[in-house]
């Protein structure tokens, strides 16, 4: 199949791993920040190809699980109310709150639904006004402008029982969350693809002026994922730190200007809660003023929702990529994506789910895998 | 590393939800959260020799002949999609589910749950397709009901199809069967029955060339059998997909499986589907495919009697049965490393991006 079949091309992965190899001279500590990457390293097995002092850890790239758990909440205290509507992708479905999940309110009688594009929710608005209509809109950058333009449109047409409770998350402020960790241990990056084809890579310069560590944007086949490997031992291995984009058949210099004007049109930047890693300043979205009466935390008075996440949960030192998943003891054993303990076992983007359900296998035959 | 974990990690996650006091949607999947429910609610209190075998149909000796039995209901939404209907899955499922023991279907039984407002143009589409699928499959309707609920209880139909069967003598497929050194056949591509019904579902329309692959397949199990003694197991891999069928033939039979990424076949539209709605084609349903387990003498020509029928064109080896990580499924990619393929928990869920 055309664009696919060539990124995922034996021989030209071959290729990219041994000039990795050739080029490493040194052990280094690499980080894919996107969870559609951490998805693709460990279902291709990525990880059995790469020279043994080239190390991947997995970043905080996966928007299901770093919603915070007292967002979840109030998805879940809105869902379960009388004439409510409450719509959303499907993973964040099985997302554990503090006592129960979405999957539970549908199961109870809430009207939880699955859909794939924001535009979905408001065709369902439009559809059903006796109906209060919430999309849940989470990710990075690269899902908000379309949840952007529902809430434009919707103030357009002046639908009436519209609303969105977003949890939008930004990805430079997480990098520069972990790379002022004094813990920290990652030397390289490979920057969000999609998030990049979004927003362009003119954030990335500051970060590489603030901390010296090469980027390069990359994209989510094998191939784009080893090139990416391959362009950031380069840059480390000559001492420098530059960003690149790897993903040149998606990503520009400027990004996408239309979905950035519709997404300062309609959010703006606020201080953010990472499940998982605690807050961060100036790393989320918030609807605007101007569009309060779509926001469904207003509407419904949830604000004052809080929900305390136990500091001690390893998740915060895999989504730092700190440890991996297969360093904690409840891994495979009490923590199981049908009994998920903690957010990144929820999502087959979350490094615990993604280790569980393609790499178990080797855990017993390469130690900590 | 690990060792610093187990001093250090006091875990204090979020409390899992068990999905223990209600039913989900996901216990319906046909993966784990499907296996929990039977083997913690209607094995503890049905238990006997025959239903502990768990294969897709039961066959017991009765008068000296060994009869096949099976149940399947359908619940299918959009009840018309391309390929077929409801009514013709209702025959070819239960139809399959006897094959799949190496029976002979002869009869079937008939349910329909009909929702109050159903148009009556549909139930006679939908029966009409009943009587051309029983044709086809040379099955005959025997018995049958019908209940109507009051609006918005059902989902315009449910059908139930009850069926039985003949099993010929020296036949004897079972789940666990499977023994190393065994290989893995599968009849055609996969995942076109689900990546079509996916595709007529509201807000999801795309266009496309796929059609469901439902048919009945006793044809092609009596000209497999002919060909070899050798075969060990028979499964449809319906919901859940090839991953469920191979996961319960590895964990009945206590062997692992190991798939060869590149011979199993998919279609160009459905891997497309599948890589934009971020779906793996090994747990999307099929309605007209089997998997065999073959002893290595005999797995060429089942292989040959099988690309031989109509229904097995594309028949190929995708794998064999192995002694190492006994009730895991993995894959060699083409990279030439390896992945599980897991059962999954409950319904495959579409990434967000």
């Amino acid at each position: 199949m055309k664009y696919l079949d060539e990124y995922r091309d034996e021989r030209i992965a071959r290729g990219l791993v041994a000039m990795i190899a050739q080029r490493a001279t040194r052990p280094w500590v690499l980080m894919e920040i996107c969870g559609g990457q951490t998805h693709t390293l460990m279902r291709f097995g990525i990880d059995e190809l790469l020279p043994k002092g080239v190390e991947m850890v997995h970043g905080p790239g996966c928007p299901v699980c770093v919603t915070p758990l007292e967002t979840i909440d109030k998805a879940i205290n809105i869902a379960s109310r009388p004439g409510v509507t409450l719509i959303s992708y499907g993973d964040m479905l099985r997302v554990p709150g503090s006592r129960t999940d979405l999957f539970h309110v549908k199961a109870n009688g809430g009207d939880v639904r699955i859909v794939y594009a924001p535009t979905e929710a408001l065709k369902f608005a439009r559809a059903n006004p006796g109906r209060q209509v919430v999309f849940f809109a989470v990710g990075f950058e690269t899902t908000a402008p379309a949840n952007a333009m529902a809430v434009w449109q919707a103030k357009r047409e002046g639908l009436r029982n519209f609303s969105m409770l977003a949890s939008h998350v930004l990805v430079p402020p997480a990098i520069r969350a972990l790379l002022s960790s004094r813990r920290n241990r990652v030397q390289g990056f490979i920057g969000p693809g999609h998030v990049c084809t979004v927003m362009g890579y003119r954030e990335y310069e500051d970060l590489i002026r603030e901390f010296h560590v090469p980027i390069v944007v990359g994209g989510f086949e094998p191939v784009d994922l080893l090139e990416a490997i391959l362009m950031l031992v380069t840059q480390l291995e000559e001492g420098r730190a530059e960003v690149e984009n790897q993903y040149v058949r998606s990503v520009t210099y400027q990004g996408n200007l239309h979905a950035q004007k519709i997404l300062g049109e309609v959010f703006e930047v606020c201080d953010r809660k990472w499940r998982g890693i605690g807050g961060i300043p100036e790393s989320g979205l918030n609807i605007r003023q101007e569009y309060a009466d779509f926001d469904a935390d207003r509407i419904f008075g949830t604000q004052g929702v809080t929900a305390d996440e136990p500091a001690e949960c390893i998740s915060a030192e895999v989504l730092q990529g700190l440890k991996k998943p297969t360093d904690c003891p409840a891994f495979g054993v009490r923590c199981t994506p049908e009994n998920p303990l903690g957010a990144p076992m929820v999502s087959s983007e979350g490094a615990c789910a993604a280790y569980y359900q393609y790499r178990r296998h080797l855990v017993g035959a390469k130690g900590s895998a | 590393m690990a060792q610093d974990a187990k001093v250090e990690v006091a875990l204090n996650c979020p409390v899992p939800m068990p999905a223990k006091d209600a039913v989900l949607l996901g216990h319906g999947s046909g993966g784990r959260m499907s296996a929990d429910l039977l083997h913690s609610i209607l094995l503890p209190a049905l238990r006997n020799p025959v239903l502990d075998q768990l294969n897709d149909q039961a066959v017991v000796e009765f008068g000296g002949a060994r009869l096949a039995f099976t149940t399947d209901s359908f619940v299918v939404k959009p009840l018309f999609f391309p390929g077929g209907d409801i009514g013709a899955l209702a025959v070819n499922g239960t139809v399959n589910d006897l094959a799949m023991g190496g029976a002979r279907p002869l009869f079937l039984s008939l349910a329909l749950i009909l929702e109050e407002g159903l148009p009556m143009e549909q139930l006679r589409q939908v029966v009409e397709s009943i009587r051309v699928a029983a044709a086809i499959a040379g099955v005959t309707v025997i018995t049958g009901d019908t209940k109507v609920v009051e609006k918005g209880s059902g989902d315009g139909i449910f059908v139930n199809t009850s069926g039985i069967g003949v099993v010929p003598p020296g036949i004897e497929l079972s789940a666990d069967r499977a023994k190393p050194g065994d290989r893995v056949l599968l009849s055609g591509t996969i995942g076109d029955h689900g990546i079509t019904i996916l595709s007529q579902r509201e807000g999801l329309e795309f266009a496309s060339e796929i059609a469901s692959d439902t048919a009945a397949l006793h044809t092609l199990v009596a000209d497999m059998l002919a060909a070899s003694p050798e075969i060990r197991c028979l499964r449809d891999p319906t919901r859940g997909g090839l991953s469920s069928s191979l996961n319960e033939i590895a964990a009945r039979s206590r062997v692992g499986i190991e798939l060869e990424e590149r011979s199993i076949p998919v279609r160009d539209e459905v891997q497309g589907a599948c890589e934009m709605l971020g779906l793996d084609p090994l747990y999307v349903a099929n309605e007209g495919k089997l998997i065999a387990i073959a002893g290595p003498e005999g797995a060429e020509d089942v292989l040959a009697a099988m690309r031989k029928h109509p229904l097995g064109r594309d028949a190929r080896m995708i794998g064999t049965v192995t002694a190492s990580r006994p009730a895991m499924v993995t894959m060699r990619m083409r990279l030439g490393t390896s992945r599980i393929v897991d059962l999954l928990a409950g319904d495959q869920l579409p990434r967000i991006c």
